[in-house]
This record gives C-alpha cells, structure tokens and sequence, in this order.
C-alpha cells in the first residue's frame, strides 16, 4: 500500500513571525519546522502500512527556499521519501494554488491513499486537502477521528457538529485527520540519522508542469488589502487566591445577575 | 451599494435549520438583494425557516443517501451554474463547519474561484467584497479582496452575525440535481452517533464551563461538569483534553472546536492558547481561574484568579449550591 502525506514546513508557533507590511505576506525567514497537525498524519500513514504488511509512506511539500528541517523531522518518524515543491513564482500562493502543486505532486506517484491534516497551524484554512481531492478526482473522508483500511476500503470515523459518522471509502481515497487520531512517535536517534540519507526530490512549478501565472500573486484570485492591529481586549481584576477566591466570583456572577 | 445574490449553504441539525446558516442569512439580507440557500437533504422541511430568515428560494438535493455532502453539493452547484439552469450569486457564503469547508473546497476547484477563509465580516466595496478574518489569535484583522473576477467564496466563522426573524414568507423549494460523481462519490456514511450531553448547548448556554490541561487527569473534569450543571450552563473543553481522550470533541472550544459568545465563560485550568482564545474571546465576561500568573488567559479576563482549580473549584461548587 502506497501512502502519501501532505506536510507543512512552519514557523515555530511559538514565535510566529509577522505580516510584511509592503507584500502583506507571513514572513516566513525563521527556520521551519513540521507542523505539529502533520505529525498525526505521518503517524497514521506509518501505522497502516506497518498493520497492511506491505507499502510505503512518501512525503509532499511545498515550501519556500527549498527549506527541509520539517521533512528530516518526518522522514526521521519513517517515511521513506519526500517531494519538495520550491520555487520563487509561488509566493502569495493561495489554498486553491497550493492544493494545485501538492495535487501535481501527489499525482507523480499514484498513492492508493492522501493522508493530510485537516488544517495547518498557521493559515488554517482547513480547506487544501478536500480541493487535493477534487483535483485528483478522490472521493475523500474529512476530519477522521480514527482510521482503519479493511481489504481495499477505508474505514473512518469522521468528527460531526453532533458526534461523529462512521464512513467507508474505496481506495484510492484522500483522507484527513484532526490530532487525537493516534499518538505521533517521536524520532529514535537512529530514525534521525537514517533521515540525512532518505531521498528527497527537489521540484519546480515548471517539472510538475504548473503553469506559473496559476499560482503565486499572479494566481490567487485573491488580495489581502488591509491589516490592522484588533481592538484588544482589557485585561481585568486578577487576584490570587488565599482561600476564599470562590467568595469572589460568587458575588461576580451575582453582579452580572446571571445565577 | 448591494449585491445582486448571494448563495448561503443550509445546513440542518434534524429538524432545524443549524444556528450558523440563520446568522449568515442576516448578513447576506443586509448587502445582497436576493438571498437564496442551496442544501443537502429535503428542501421542504426547512423552507419555512429558512424564509423566516430571508431566503426566497431553497435548492435541495434531496436525500444524499450516506453520501458525502462536499463533493455532492459542490457538483451539483457547478453542473446548475454550467447547464445556465441558474445564474451564478456574486458570492457564496458557508458556515466553518466540517461539511462547509467540504462544499466550499470542491466548489473553489470546480470554478476555479478562491476561498476566502474564517471570515468575521464582509463588505462590499464598489463591485468587490472583502471577507475580514482576525489573525496571530485576533490580535490584527486582515480584509482580503477578492479579486479573481469570479464568486467569491466565503467560509464564515460561527457567532460572527445575529440570527434574525425577517418575518419573510416560506422559501420556494427547487431541485438541485446531483451529476454521476464517478469515483469521487464512492465514499458514503454507514451508521451516525450523536454525542450529545444534557442541559443546554454549547454554543448557545448562556454561562460555559471549561477545563483543560491543569485538571491533571481525566477524572478532575467532573467538578467541570458539576459546576456547569450548578450555574445551569454547558460544559467545554480544550483541544488538549480532547486530544487526549478526557472528553468528546463535541465539547471542544476553539479554533478547531465550537465558537461560544456566551454571557459568561470560566476557564478552568486552561492557559490560553490562541487556538483556544480565537473560540471564546468573544464571551461577553470571562473568569480565568489557572495557577500560573503568566498565562495568556488573564490577559482576556475579566476576573482572573490564580490558584489551584482543585481547591478553588469545589469551594464554588458548594457555594453555589448552598
């Protein structure tokens, strides 16, 4: 079984980073790292090939300056390879640009299954892995809680407002995981190692034939026109507790006549 | 200066039309002269409602059959738009649910057309709308254009607008015939579960009760739904938690989780993670309660308290009680 996992290389969420004021961009020139919501699915990728006895887990990427600290993080949990998609025309590239390199990408190798995050923890769109999808022609199963693949077919439970669904899903199939759906391993010292030596291959717009006027600026149908700071909210009271805080917001929540 | 149309995506939680899909017909009304829904599932059933809010027309797909709604809906819009059956809005507007990035995501490839995402507001500007999405946890707004000469597609963040009665008459109901999907229609849904608990929503109690990590165990989230159960408000909880297996995702506050606006918000051991401040910062009055004073919580309360949940929380609950 041949698996595919969309991963992000991000700014470290911790410090991360800012608008360029002239091209209202995230400024992305820290060093990047995987996206913590991709490690569930590198995971999920490693387990169903390790419980279908056979297969592969390959990488795909696209990000700037042919940045790979992210991939060595994920190649180092056990995938076997990755594509990286670089190149100076996709800066300003929107979700539907982005989903139309990594589908490109995906497409190169013929995957029996997608695994994606259901969102990034910078942009949050939650919205490239199903146009992914559209664009390989997939049918897909959004924000799995869990996944299980039974001779052929996927077997998901998918997060609802209400609960959750059970669905099933032919492969080849696209599928994308909220965090919870299994627990990330974290890289053995030799799993780091062996990453410095997996392959990953290095492509442009123009080897995955995109055209370059469909991405970046030129392709986003869309244009980000102001950025204000948000009216922020006060802080309030903030006391410490010496053993009768509770007294104070008892009469707090009398005051707001709530009780 | 309005707009000709706007498509709003309806959705439903069994009988009723879901909260979201209400708060989006008010702002729709307010720039577009004619508001209209396209759905999954029995137009009928909602018709009343959904004219009642201000949608003069319904197109529904009728019965999906366990297939998924995304791709469902978003080919049987492109095939309408295509065939000229209908004129295409100047704009979508759908809820940032799960099956609304769905529609959303498959509709944007189908036209072409980008996906403006968790938008707060919309504005028209001469011919353009611009969607506002707050960033880095709300603390800067950002107004994207869009600019593709296409409809806009907007994915709206819950509570962003009042629901409003708009006294309409019911909606006329049109079919919206799903096209063969092919391979992209294979997968289906085979059984549902709902994870409701008792007392009342959410999304829409007037006081919620959360808890998060500095519970220490899964257990401690009792006195969460004690003291929720005692202020006859609902219990919430953060993505950590849930991650973790505490409580269902059905409770979680967040970015990825249900958007609250309630009267009041106790955060109960949670620090304050921008996932989790971008779901209830817009509460009305927040209580923080966490031991560490530097939590970014405090920075958003109205009333912080640093101290141990463990000792402050059951002292509440007997209070209140009392």
């Amino acid at each position: 079984m041949k698996v595919v996992v969309c991963v992000k290389q991000i700014p470290d969420p911790a410090d991360p980073g800012a608008l360029d004021p002239e091209s209202k961009t995230l400024v992305r020139d820290q060093k990047l790292i995987l996206d913590e919501s991709d490690s569930y699915g590198v995971e999920m990728a490693l387990q169903l090939v390790d419980t279908a006895g056979d297969g592969s887990v390959h990488l795909v990427s696209m990000a700037p300056n042919n940045e790979v600290g992210g991939l060595r993080t994920a190649l180092a949990m056990g995938a076997e390879s990755a594509t990286l998609v670089s190149d100076d025309v996709l800066k300003g590239t929107d979700a539907l640009g982005t989903a139309k390199v990594l589908a490109a990408a995906i497409a190169r190798s013929e995957p029996d299954l997608v695994l994606a995050a259901t969102e990034s923890s910078d942009g949050y769109t939650g919205t490239v892995p199903e146009m992914v999808a559209e664009l390989l022609g997939l049918p897909s199963v959004t924000f799995a809680k869990s996944v299980a693949i039974e001779s052929g077919t996927a077997k998901v439970q998918r997060q609802t407002e209400a609960g959750y669904d059970d669905v099933e899903c032919p492969l080849p199939a696209l599928v994308s995981v909220t965090a919870g759906v299994v627990e990330p391993r974290y890289p053995s010292f030799k799993g780091i190692m062996a990453a410095k030596s997996k392959p990953v291959d290095e492509v442009t717009c123009g080897d995955l034939g995109i055209d370059a006027g469909s991405v970046g600026w030129a392709g986003a149908g869309q244009e980000i026109v102001s950025v204000e700071d948000a009216p922020a909210r006060e802080a309030g009271e903030v006391i410490e507790d010496e053993g009768d805080a509770h007294e104070r917001i008892v009469a707090f929540l009398d005051e707001l006549k709530v009780l | 200066m309005g707009l000709d149309k706007i498509w709003v995506f309806g959705e439903a939680n069994g009988d009723a039309v879901a909260t979201i899909t209400l708060e989006m017909l008010a702002k729709a009304r307010d720039i577009a002269d004619t508001v209209e829904v396209f759905m999954a599932g029995d137009g009928d059933d909602y018709a009343e409602e959904l004219g009642d809010h201000g949608a003069e027309t319904v197109y529904a797909t009728g019965d999906l059959d366990g297939a998924m709604q995304g791709v469902s809906v978003a080919s049987a819009v492109a095939a309408a738009i295509e065939s000229g059956d209908i004129d295409a809005p100047d704009a979508f507007m759908l809820g940032t649910t799960q099956d609304g990035r769905d529609v959303a995501a498959r509709l944007s490839v189908k036209l072409d057309a980008p996906v403006i995402t968790n938008v707060v507001d919309l504005e028209v500007d001469g011919d353009a709308i611009l969607g506002s999405e707050p960033i880095f946890g709300g603390t800067v707004d950002v107004k994207t254009k869009n600019t593709s000469g296409k409809p806009g597609i907007f994915l709206v963040r819950p509570k962003s607008f009042a629901a409003e009665s708009s006294g309409g008459a019911e909606a006329d109901v049109e079919d919206l015939d799903v096209p063969d999907l092919g391979a992209t229609g294979a997968a289906k849904v085979t059984d549902r579960f709902a994870e409701e608990s008792d007392g009342p929503k959410l999304d829409e109690a007037a006081i919620v009760v959360s808890g998060g990590r500095g519970l220490g165990e899964a257990e401690a989230f009792q006195m969460i739904e004690t003291l929720a159960k005692a202020v006859g408000g609902a219990a919430g909880a953060s993505r950590a938690i849930v991650d973790a297996g505490w409580v269902p995702y059905s409770m979680q506050v967040g970015q990825t989780g249900k958007v609250v606006k309630p009267t009041v918000y106790i955060a109960a051991g949670i620090s304050g993670a921008t996932q989790h401040l971008v779901g209830m910062k817009g509460s009305k009055n927040i209580i923080a309660i966490n031991k560490d004073p530097e939590a970014p919580i405090f920075a958003v309360a109205d009333l912080g308290i640093v101290g141990d949940v463990h000792k402050v929380l059951p002292k509440l609950i007997e209070a209140l009680n009392a």
